[in-house]
């Protein structure tokens, strides 16, 4: 079942190195290393000191060669840069005969597209169908059978029952995303009494964990359907939902967050801390407002499989339901999922110091590159303060000298 | 999806570029995935906005000088063979294009051109001099508010001062060239592109 979509896979990239070869045309590979040679970065102040001396002049407060160093930076980031291109689907080293995927490899040959139309028939006309029936089967189920357990007063069968239900809704959805999921290191499994927090990378990631275990969400309540499985779901089992209005009151999310964790009956909370979907070849700055709350943090790493389905939401670009459409046309959604020890708060160690320690955890497990940017560059502009410091590093280096300079003339002054 | 024919570069184009510029037929192609990827509109252009995009650009104190060098006099858009040209000033110099035909136009990548790159970075209104003025305002962008007036002006005439030699208080092409005659433009003007 598995291994044939593969194997047609490495045939069609065979195929394709072939075909190249005899047109002696060079075939397009996605460089996934970049188009830079990558160099060990010197800091402002080394690079400027070297330009400098090169100039001959290493007792100058500015000289005309330090605009070289801002000029060879800007241009490098122009051809290359660390964030942008974690807000678009990670490039493939080789074709997964999925359109979407499909950038440079133009027409190769009628065999190839016999394979792909193919494929698309396949995709389209029957596992797509096959797997919105049985979503639509299974949401309407869990819908039915959450309402009524959350009938039912409230004893431990009814908690029993409803952990049931959910993960049955979790196996069902599952199913018909044909997701495939290792789970790793089981023993680190969150407890009842903490916070879950995982890299996040589409809408899906919930349901993955929830797969192996029941979770409280957090989120925003919305209208329409997704709100209707929201209320549905908060019946029988204890998320945390907020209405807009109530999204902005840090104080409020945060003491309910405190109060839900504090009872060991309830699911641990799961968060997303970089707050938007990322391509799953990074993970981007972790909010502080969960790691402030004192609690214990379960960290999770979550890796996609790129060569099957893109497994990234990107919001900017398409909504939901177009995103689920997708999904559900791919290959297989393959993931794995390492659960982490848990971790604490040091000593002395503030949140911003804790979330960074906990997303370099996870960064090393997952096999993602540790950024400092903040996912919400996909959206927003970066902020001048970042800029100002930059131009007050160089300035250290222009008024560091100068000031040398003037207490030389007045100390020269003040002899004569 | 059906705009993805405008969007692949043609072979002759990607010729006319390699004659251009220098670089190697893969280089092409893949500035040309980075160009695409930072085209937002998907109309084939760049704008200020797209390159501003860039986060660690964005952050960079002379950031807008450096796009700004990538748009023709007085237009707003950008379109792949500019962008080309521009990048083309920070190829390396190879050795074998040291020793080739002297009568052939200059590369975009020679040392003179490169440091014409950095010259213009001064010489906004590129009457082929820095003022004083145009001095200050660079100063400027790169310290940020760090610094007083009065002692960033005193560091500017120390510049001219030092740079002058026909007494014009502004520092020719000439002028400049001589600052930077010890300095290895080659390297520090250059990114290493993978081949």
């Amino acid at each position: 079942l598995f291994s044939t979509p593969f194997s047609c896979v490495s045939w069609a990239n065979l195929h394709m190195d072939l075909r190249a070869k005899e047109k002696n045309r060079q075939l397009f590979r996605h460089d996934t290393n970049g188009v830079l040679d990558k160099k060990p970065q010197l800091s402002l102040k080394q690079e400027i000191q070297e330009l400098r001396g090169c100039a001959g002049c290493l007792t100058s407060e500015f000289n005309l060669t330090d605009v070289l160093f801002f000029c060879r930076k800007a241009m490098e980031n122009v051809v290359d840069d660390d964030v942008t291109k974690r807000f678009s689907p990670q490039k493939l080293d080789s074709w997964n005969l999925l359109t979407r995927n499909n950038h440079n490899f133009c027409h190769i040959s009628l065999r190839l597209k016999v394979v792909w139309v193919l494929g698309l028939l396949l995709r389209y006309g029957v596992l797509l169908p096959l797997r919105v029936t049985l979503a639509i089967t299974g949401i309407c189920l869990f819908l039915v059978l959450s309402t009524l357990v959350g009938v039912l007063p409230n004893t431990r069968l009814r908690s029993c029952l409803s952990d049931k239900v959910h993960l049955m809704g979790c196996h069902i959805c599952v199913r018909s995303l044909s997701a495939i999921i290792t789970y790793h290191n089981r023993q680190n499994k969150p407890q009842n009494d903490g916070i879950c927090v995982a890299n996040h990378t589409t809408p899906i990631d919930g349901i993955i964990l929830a797969n192996d275990r029941c979770y409280s969400l957090v989120g925003q309540l919305h209208g329409g359907l997704l709100g209707m499985i929201q209320r549905a779901m908060v019946t029988s089992s204890p998320h945390i939902w907020f209405e807009r209005a109530e999204v902005k009151d840090r104080h409020l999310v945060a003491k309910r967050l405190i109060d839900h964790v504090a009872d060991k009956t309830k699911h641990p909370v799961l968060i997303f801390p970089e707050g938007t979907c990322i391509n799953n070849t990074s993970v981007m700055m972790f909010r502080k407002s969960s790691f402030e709350l004192g609690c214990t943090i379960y960290p999770v790493a979550i890796k996609y499989d790129p060569r099957f389905g893109d497994a990234f939401w990107n919001s900017s670009k398409f909504g939901l339901v177009r995103y689920l459409l997708r999904t559900m046309s791919s290959w297989a959604i393959v993931c794995s999922v390492w659960y982490l020890p848990p971790m604490n708060r040091k000593e002395g160690e503030d949140a911003v110091q804790f979330a960074n320690r906990v997303k370099s955890v996870i960064a090393a497990k997952g096999g993602f590159v540790d950024l400092k940017w903040d996912g919400g560059l996909k959206r927003a502009r970066v902020k001048e303060a970042f800029k100002e410091e930059q131009q007050e590093l160089y300035s250290r280096l222009v008024v560091g000298v100068s000031q040398g300079a003037d207490n030389a003339a007045s100390d020269s002054a003040k002899e004569s | 999806m059906g705009s993805r024919a405008s969007t692949l570069l043609r072979e002759e184009e990607i010729e006319e570029i390699k004659k251009e510029t220098g670089f190697s037929h893969s280089q092409i192609t893949r500035l040309y995935s980075r160009f695409t990827s930072l085209d937002k509109g998907e109309n084939g252009t760049l704008s200020r906005e797209d390159f501003q995009r860039i986060p660690e650009l964005a952050i960079n104190p002379l950031g807008d000088r450096i796009i700004n060098a990538f748009f023709p006099e007085g237009e707003d858009q950008v379109n792949f063979r500019g962008f080309m040209r521009t990048l083309a000033h920070f190829r390396p110099i190879e050795d074998n294009e040291k020793n080739k035909n002297p009568t052939a136009s200059e590369p975009l990548n020679s040392r003179s051109n490169k440091l014409l790159f950095a010259f213009r970075l001064y010489d906004l209104d590129r009457d082929d001099k820095i003022s004083r003025d145009e001095l200050l305002q660079v100063l400027r962008m790169m310290v940020g508010v760090n610094i007083s007036d009065e002692q960033l002006g005193s560091i500017a005439d120390r510049t001219i001062q030092e740079a002058d030699t026909n007494g014009d208080s502004c520092i020719s092409f000439q002028e400049f060239i001589k600052v930077l005659e010890k300095v290895d433009v080659e390297q520090k003007m250059s990114i290493r592109f993978l081949h």
